[in-house]
């Protein structure tokens, strides 16, 4: 693991008219916790997904270390996104297949086309999956379907299949909107779990100002596609806030959580 | 706008859609009257025939008599008599429902393979979907008595020209029930799967496969039923099964045979008709 740091230089993306992402710079150094808030629809989703290439760029490029992430195509593109574990605000697990099962996801990568139909594990995997379950305190729902456990074990078991990706780096698409507090806070605990004793690079889509402040090294703010902040949490103070984005704090939250259009 | 114009608005969209419905139903007599008159149905013809068909049906008719009902094959009169071949017509019904069985299976094989390029959210491009689709419906407009007419004259006379008759037609039938299937799957699976760095196959397998199996079954069970009654009809072209046999009895105007044929034909379907959709009930209600 020499470089690893992740830079993206003039990333854009249009949808039609829209730009969802504007011309947006960003390095995220190994093993930081980067917090990215912003309003519905400011371009958080579209800026992950491009870093695990859901999405193509409409411009710019994104390298990791020494890889131009933009070029990858085929079984390379497939790798990428392997060492980068994307988790998302639905969870995006298979329902109707277990726990266990679903965690092994993680490693379907770097099965063949064959065993993996026959779905195949072997029992190195099936132990590692194991432990990473008990890790996070999910065990006992190993057999359950995953459908069946809650929002707050869905999502941990999502971060579970982002660990046995074995990556690099861990992408979260607002990990917390569909849960209550009190799971929410379960989850982001665990996403620093990782940060901190995995050093695994963390970037997080938060709408929620306090989360960020609690739990990532550094923030940043966008609108409209673009960054219009990049500091330390304590620099973000309401003060800043109402400079960036024209309202404050309370506002900010207000507004955006009715419109769930935009997941 | 103010509830008096929403009001309003309301209601002038009531009055285009009931506009429409009128303008359609009159558009579906004038086609109904249309394809009646081609295909020379008349009520007189139609009330002509009836007693013929009555009459028909009366010498399908066994004369059979209480006293004997259940005495052996050779006195007339008894349903032994009646069904003096059962084993050898319960052996093509067997055949029947295995042409069936076994050209669903090969059907539900290859559409279950070709559907998944066919599912617009699936197709790995708009080439690929294209092509997948307008292959199956080939398959599909082609009648299975169709395919079995070429493939007796090709394989010559016997059950496996039916099993592939039968098969040709189901792959496109399955294959576009599946892909509509697919294409109503839920793709956040989809989306986990292929960010964590898997295959477009084993995304397949391990995001949708699981959504879809139930539906999957439960259409190659409505499927089977539709083909034991296929693979009857089949069998007058040469194609194999019980069908072959009723045709050469209904040629030679051997009237109680054709009503026995029949009435064995009804209850076998009748049968697996019923085993099939307790089956149905239950994979669907498992899901
Ligand atoms: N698939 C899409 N098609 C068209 N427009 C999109 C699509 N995805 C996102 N957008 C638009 O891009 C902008 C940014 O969206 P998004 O990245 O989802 O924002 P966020 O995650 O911050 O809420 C929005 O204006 C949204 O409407
Ligand atoms: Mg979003």
């Amino acid at each position: 693991m020499q470089d690893a740091t992740l830079s993206l230089r003039g990333l854009t993306r249009r949808f039609g008219e829209t730009l969802a992402v504007d011309d947006v710079s960003l390095e995220v150094p190994a093993g930081q916790m980067l917090g990215i808030i912003g309003r519905s629809g400011a371009g958080k989703s579209t800026l992950l997904r491009m870093v695990n290439r859901l999405l193509e760029p409409s411009a710019g490029t994104i390298r990791f270390g020494g890889t131009d992430v933009t070029a990858l195509r085929g079984r390379a593109l497939r790798d990428w996104r392997a060492s980068c574990a994307m988790v998302f605000q639905q969870f995006n697990l298979i329902p109707r297949l277990d726990v266990l099962t679903n965690v092994l996801v993680g490693r379907l990568n770097r099965r063949g086309t064959l065993s993996s139909l026959l779905g195949l594990f072997s029992e190195e995997e099936r132990a590692e999956a194991l432990a990473i379950l008990e890790r996070f305190d999910l065990l006992e729902t190993a057999l359950m379907r995953a459908g069946q456990a809650s929002g707050g074990q869905q999502q941990r078991v999502a971060i579970c299949r982002a660990l046995m990706q074995r990556p690099r780096l861990v992408l979260a698409d607002e990990p917390i909107a569909s849960l209550d507090p009190r799971n929410a806070q379960v989850v982001m605990d665990a996403l620093r779990r990782i940060n901190r004793e995995d050093g695994l690079t963390v970037l997080c889509n938060l709408h929620h100002l306090d989360t960020a402040r609690a739990y990532c090294d550094r923030i940043v703010a966008m609108r409209e596609g673009r960054f219009v902040f990049d500091g330390p949490p304590a620099a973000l103070t309401p003060e800043r806030v109402r400079e960036v984005y024209g309202v404050s704090e309370e506002e900010f939250h207000a507004a955006p959580q009715g419109s769930l259009a935009v997941a | 706008m103010t509830p008096a114009t929403a009001e309003a608005a309301y209601r002038a969209r009531r009055r285009v859609r009931l506009g429409a419905s009128l303008g359609y139903g009159v558009v579906f007599l004038v086609l109904l009257a249309v394809s009646a008159r081609v295909s020379e149905v008349s009520p007189e013809a139609l009330l002509a025939g009836l007693p013929r068909a009555g009459e028909y049906f009366h010498k399908l008719l066994p004369t059979l008599r209480w006293e004997v009902l259940f005495a052996g094959s050779r006195v007339e009169g008894s349903l032994a008599y009646w069904m003096y071949r059962l084993d050898a017509w319960a052996w093509l019904l067997f055949e029947t429902s295995q042409i069936a069985a076994l050209a669903t299976l090969m059907g539900a094989a290859l559409a279950g393979l070709a559907c998944f390029p066919a599912a617009a959210n699936l197709a790995p491009n708009r080439a690929v979907y294209v092509l997948c689709r307008r292959g199956l419906e080939l398959f599909r407009t082609v009648p299975d008595i169709v395919y079995a007419l070429i493939l007796v004259w090709v394989l010559g006379v016997g059950p496996l020209a039916g099993i592939l008759a039968i098969a040709l037609h189901s792959v496109g039938s399955l294959g576009k029930l599946f892909a509509e299937v697919v294409e109503n799957a839920d793709m956040r699976p989809w989306e986990g799967v292929r960010a964590a760095g898997g295959s477009w196959v084993q995304a397949v397998r391990y995001a949708i496969l699981p959504q879809v199996a139930p539906n999957f079954l439960s259409y190659v069970l409505l499927r089977f039923e539709i083909n034991v009654r296929g693979a009857t009809v089949i069998g007058f072209v040469g194609a194999g099964g019980i069908g072959q046999e009723l045709y050469t009895v209904i040629a030679r105007n051997y009237h109680e045979e054709v009503g026995a044929i029949i009435v064995l034909i009804v209850l076998c379907v009748t049968a697996i008709d019923l085993a099939s959709e307790r089956l149905r009930g239950r994979v669907v209600g498992a899901g």
